[in-house]
This record gives C-alpha cells, sequence and structure tokens, in this order.
C-alpha cells in the first residue's frame, strides 16, 4: 500500500449501522481506513453528496444498505441501487474511476461480512491513486 | 394457560393466523384469519364426546409426535386452552365422503357446525408481541443416523412422549416390538453445533438429555449411554443435575455420535444397533452395541419465520432467529417501534429463560401503552416550495405514499412520513430536506470525518 485511503462509509440506520456496531461488538478487526457516517436509509444518500464527499477528498465511498426486501423502509434501497449504478457510469465519464463507488448490502446480523467488505474496498482504492491527484489534475 | 384463559383482560384467538399488520406503533391494525374449526367455540363444553365417538381412526397424533392417535374431531391435547376440539377436514368422514355427521348427531349442545367458514378479523391494538416459538431438526436430514430407516431410532420429542406417564405408552419405554430395552444411547446435538445443518447450540438438549438418562435409570434396568461434544449444564441447579447422573450409573462418553447402523461385525453386534463414535477421552474409535438410540435433535427458527418476518417487519439473525434491537441493551424489543420478541422465536432457550424474557417484553409493551403516548423520531422530510419544480419524481420514490402534489408543489403527509429520505436522494431540483440528516449537516459531518482520517 503506497499511500492511506481515505473513505467514507454511508451506512442505514437498520441493517448496515448496527451490522458494524456488531463487528464492533464481536470485536472484528477491520481497516481503520473507513470512517462511518449514519443515515436513515441508504435512499438518502444521493448522487449529490457523493460527488461532494469525493470533492472533500474521499478515496473511496462506500454506500451500505439493507438486503433487498429487508429494508425497513420498504424499498428505500431499491432507489439507491439504481441511483448507484447511473452514478458510476457518470463517474467514469468524468474521469473518476466508478471502482471507489461501491454499493452493498449488510444486514444488522454481518458484522463479519462488513468487516469484509470494508477490507476488500480499502485495498482496491489504495491500488487507485489518491483522489487528491484527479482533483488538481 | 388455564388463567390465561379465564382473564378477562386477555382474549385467545387459537387456530388463528395473523395476515397482515399495517399501522404504527400506538395504532396497528391487525388482520387476523380465524379458521373455521368447524365447532362453535360459545356452545362447546369441552365435555369431549365428540372425540370419543367419531368413527375415524389410525390418525397420527401430531402432540404425541406421531407415537400416538387421535380422532377426526379433536382436542390437541388434553389441557388445551381453550378447550374446543377442531375438525381436521383431511381425515374427517363428513368433509371426505359426505356421510358420517356421527359428531353432530351426538353432541348434546349442537356445537358442531359443518358449514363455518373462516372469519376475518380486524383488530386495532397498540403493541405487538411475536412469541412464535421454533421448529425442531428435522432428523431425516442427517441420513446416517438412520432415523426413519432403522427401527428404534426415535427423536428426543417421540422419546418424551413415550417416558411420559400421560403418553401413548403410559410411561414405559417400549422398543417396536414391545420389549423394554437393555441398553439405550442418547447422542447429542443432532442437528446444531453441526456445521452443516446449524452452528448454533441449541442450549436445551444437554439438560432434556440428561433427564432422559435419569428417567430411563428410573423406570427401566437398561445401560445408558450418553455421547455429547461438550456438557452444557449452564443454568441454575443444572450442573449439580449432571453430577448427580454421574453418580447415577450413566455411562458419558466424549465424543459426538457419528453413525447408527444396524450391520454387525460381532455375534454381540447381532440384532441391536450398533452406535459409531470417537471416544475423544480414550482416544479411540467406539462401537455400542445398544438397543434403542434417542437422537437429542437442535432448536430450529420455524419453517414460517421468513414471512413471519416480513408480516411483522422484523429483521432475522444470521442463524435465521428474529433478531432483538440490541443484544444486552434491548433483548426484548426490535427494530419496529412497538413490537416486542420473546422466547425460543428470538433464539433456543429454555423454559426458565423464556418466562423471564416473555416478563420482560410483556412489562415493556405495558410500560409502552400506560404512558399513553409515544416518542416519534424527528425524522421528517421537509419541502423548499421555492425549489420545487412539481415534477413528482418525489412522489413515486416515497415507500409510504406520504408526498402529493397540491399547487405544482410537493407536500408532506408528516404523519405517514417515516423520514427514510429517499425522496431527499431522488429530488433534481435539491428541493426537498430531511430534518436532522440535512445536506449541510451530513456535509459537516463527512467533513469532520474525513479530517479525523487525515488525523490518523
Amino acid at each position: 500500500m503506497t499511500y492511506e485511503p481515505k473513505i467514507i462509509a454511508y451506512a442505514c440506520t437498520y441493517c448496515s449501522y448496527p451490522g458494524a456496531d456488531l463487528a464492533g461488538i464481536s470485536r472484528i478487526k477491520y481497516s481503520p481506513n473507513v470512517n462511518i457516517i449514519r443515515v436513515l436509509c441508504s435512499g438518502r444518500v444521493s448522487p449529490e453528496l457523493i460527488l461532494r464527499t469525493f470533492r472533500e477528498g474521499a478515496d473511496g465511498v462506500l454506500v451500505l444498505g439493507c438486503h433487498y426486501g429487508d429494508c425497513h423502509f420498504i424499498n428505500g434501497n431499491h432507489r439507491t441501487a439504481k441511483r448507484v449504478a447511473v452514478l458510476k457510469r457518470l463517474l467514469e465519464y468524468a474521469g473518476i474511476e466508478p471502482e471507489r463507488l461501491r454499493l452493498e448490502w449488510v444486514s444488522a446480523s454481518e458484522g463479519e461480512r462488513f468487516a469484509k467488505i470494508v477490507d476488500e474496498f480499502t485495498n482496491t482504492v489504495s491500488q487507485l491513486p489518491p483522489i487528491q491527484e484527479l482533483l488538481r489534475g | 394457560m388455564v388463567s390465561v384463559g379465564q382473564h378477562e383482560n386477555i382474549e385467545i384467538l387459537s387456530y388463528s393466523e395473523v395476515e397482515e399488520v399495517s399501522g404504527f406503533v400506538g395504532s396497528f391494525k391487525v388482520k387476523v384469519r380465524k379458521k373455521a374449526r368447524y365447532v362453535n367455540e360459545d356452545l362447546c363444553t369441552g365435555c369431549g364426546l365428540c372425540q370419543e365417538k367419531c368413527p375415524t381412526k389410525d390418525i397420527l397424533s401430531e402432540f404425541e409426535a406421531g407415537i400416538g392417535t387421535r380422532k377426526a374431531i379433536y382436542m390437541p391435547f388434553a389441557q388445551a386452552v381453550p378447550r374446543v376440539p377442531v375438525i381436521d377436514t383431511e381425515h374427517c368422514r363428513h368433509f371426505q365422503k359426505g356421510k358420517c355427521g356421527v359428531c353432530q348427531k351426538l353432541c348434546p349442545r349442537g356445537a358442531v357446525d359443518y358449514e363455518q367458514e373462516d372469519q376475518i378479523l380486524e383488530l386495532a391494538v397498540g403493541t405487538i408481541l411475536v412469541t412464535t416459538g421454533f421448529d425442531l431438526f428435522d432428523a431425516t436430514r442427517a441420513p446416517e443416523y438412520g432415523y426413519g430407516r432403522l427401527d428404534n431410532v426415535v427423536t428426543s420429542l417421540e422419546f418424551e412422549r413415550m417416558i411420559s406417564a400421560s403418553g401413548p405408552t403410559h410411561g414405559k419405554v417400549l422398543l417396536k416390538d414391545g420389549r423394554e430395552p437393555q441398553s439405550v444411547a442418547i447422542l447429542h446435538c443432532i442437528g446444531s453445533r453441526d456445521e452443516r445443518y446449524n452452528v448454533h447450540c441449541s442450549r436445551v438438549c444437554c439438560m432434556w438429555s440428561l433427564k432422559f438418562a435419569h428417567l430411563l435409570k428410573d423406570v427401566t434396568d437398561a445401560e445408558v449411554y450418553e455421547l455429547y461434544i461438550d456438557m452444557r449444564a449452564f443454568g441454575k441447579g443444572y450442573e449439580e443435575f449432571y453430577r448427580r447422573l454421574l453418580r447415577e450409573g450413566v455411562i458419558f462418553i466424549r465424543g459426538k455420535g457419528a453413525e447408527v447402523t444396524d450391520v454387525p461385525e460381532s455375534p454381540e453386534e447381532e440384532g441391536k444397533l450398533i452406535v459409531k463414535c470417537e471416544d475423544t477421552l480414550l482416544g479411540e474409535l467406539r462401537r455400542l452395541p445398544v438397543d434403542m438410540v434417542v437422537l437429542s435433535t437442535g432448536l430450529e427458527p420455524r419453517r414460517d419465520a421468513v414471512q413471519v418476518a416480513h408480516t411483522f417487519g422484523l429483521s432475522r439473525s444470521g442463524d435465521g432467529f428474529f433478531l432483538e434491537k440490541h443484544v444486552k441493551l434491548a433483548p426484548v424489543e426490535t427494530a419496529s417501534d412497538g413490537i416486542f420478541i420473546a422466547g425460543a422465536c428470538q433464539g433456543p432457550k429454555d423454559i426458565p429463560d423464556t418466562v423471564a424474557q416473555a416478563g420482560a417484553a410483556a412489562v415493556a409493551a405495558l410500560a409502552m401503552m400506560d404512558r399513553g403516548k409515544v416518542t416519534l423520531q424527528p425524522y421528517v422530510a421537509i419541502v423548499d416550495v421555492e425549489r420545487c419544480s412539481g415534477c413528482g419524481e418525489c412522489v413515486l420514490a416515497c415507500p409510504y405514499s406520504a408526498i402529493e402534489l397540491v399547487d405544482g408543489h410537493a407536500q408532506i403527509e408528516e404523519t405517514a412520513c417515516k423520514g427514510c429520505g429517499t425522496c431527499v436522494g431522488h429530488c433534481l431540483s435539491k428541493a426537498l430536506s430531511l430534518s436532522h440528516f440535512t445536506d449541510e449537516e451530513l456535509v459537516a459531518e463527512m467533513r469532520g470525518a474525513l479530517r479525523v482520517l487525515e488525523v490518523a
């Protein structure tokens, strides 16, 4: 790893945030490069917010929501899935590697899965140059 | 159960199913299908004449775990509340062949009603407790133990009914040929603590297995073997009970039963069931010739746990049981306000733990209702009328139909809005915002989070 990437994870209140909490309760180690921001539902995470996060200097953005059918808000996560797919193509168009954005489903009982996703994603992002270089360039 | 049935504030809807739950804490609407039992509950006195005279026979009783029989009109078990029988239409001669009607003719109260239909009840309730229990592991899923294939391999529930004084054998432990067994092996952890089926420990099986050994020593002269992975005598007085059994001459073998076969390899194995296992304390493979094998089957989430979770808006943990809000701080609450869980639907547990948890859940629900009001979360979507173009995208995005277009702009129905923010994420003109999760707040939080990472 050439540098320590900075990653912001948006996690929903009912599945992914408790999932992250479970990882903590279970003392599972995961990459410290990720800082979590709680939102009520992954549906709240607008494309603007994701772009803003990159612009503020995040090297990667994780959006974490409930599995299909498990969303506390019925289908907020379906909307997120559609939006993120489109945004990834826009990122590519704008010259930002789409791998910097990742959407995953983590349930409240999947502490281990949370840790695994965070580690994998940190690894992926660390292979890419720091976003500051892109922003400057 | 009887005192619950007689309590003036408790109404029992047995033989009923919740089909739909809507609304929110304090004002749930529950749609219940009260199935037709073909016996009028108001008229029936529970005398039992109908099930005595019913001409059907040899129907396997569910309560007796299939080792006893019942009639087509029956009460599930002797202490059932309410004491009203039900007709099993699949076996009833009236429903199958159109003639019979013995129960209707003989009922002194005229309570048998073949025309009865399912009723749909709409209940308005403030809080809900889900206590749907568990299923036992189906031992045929582990074919190496020969359940269903070899005679005298029984599950713990079948054995429980056999050794019960009120069961079909009146407490006698009998082999298929009517003899009393000379030796019995009790195999722990069938379907639990096993990566092929369930990783979790079912908690109650060690103790009921010990109880079986104790009762066997009491009512028979049989040699009793307990084959266990670990002895988990975790509760109050349980370890003491285990020590007592050590003195009663039960043979404990530390090692899980690997296979049950009826193929003998030596003269003393002739006509016996042979349990193969590794005795991990002796460090050797053993073959135990016995007359009877009891499989201590584990506890699993109910088969319909997925549907029940959807109906009530519950989450499930990795093992499939319903998930509590917090494992330590909110063990009977769920992520849905006003819905509580207790008992084995939340995870395997024994009777004392279930009673304690059920008490806690009942009090949590009562405390909520007694307050007379609930604290709602202050998250609600807000419209900036100036910016709203009235495109209507948010109306389509809202999972709760809480947005309407009024006078060319979006309007939020605040009581229906749950504050998920899906509309905010969707709004093209940034006219929508979510209180306490506004863009400014999230951006400020995100900046702070990035700064923390920078320093680290």
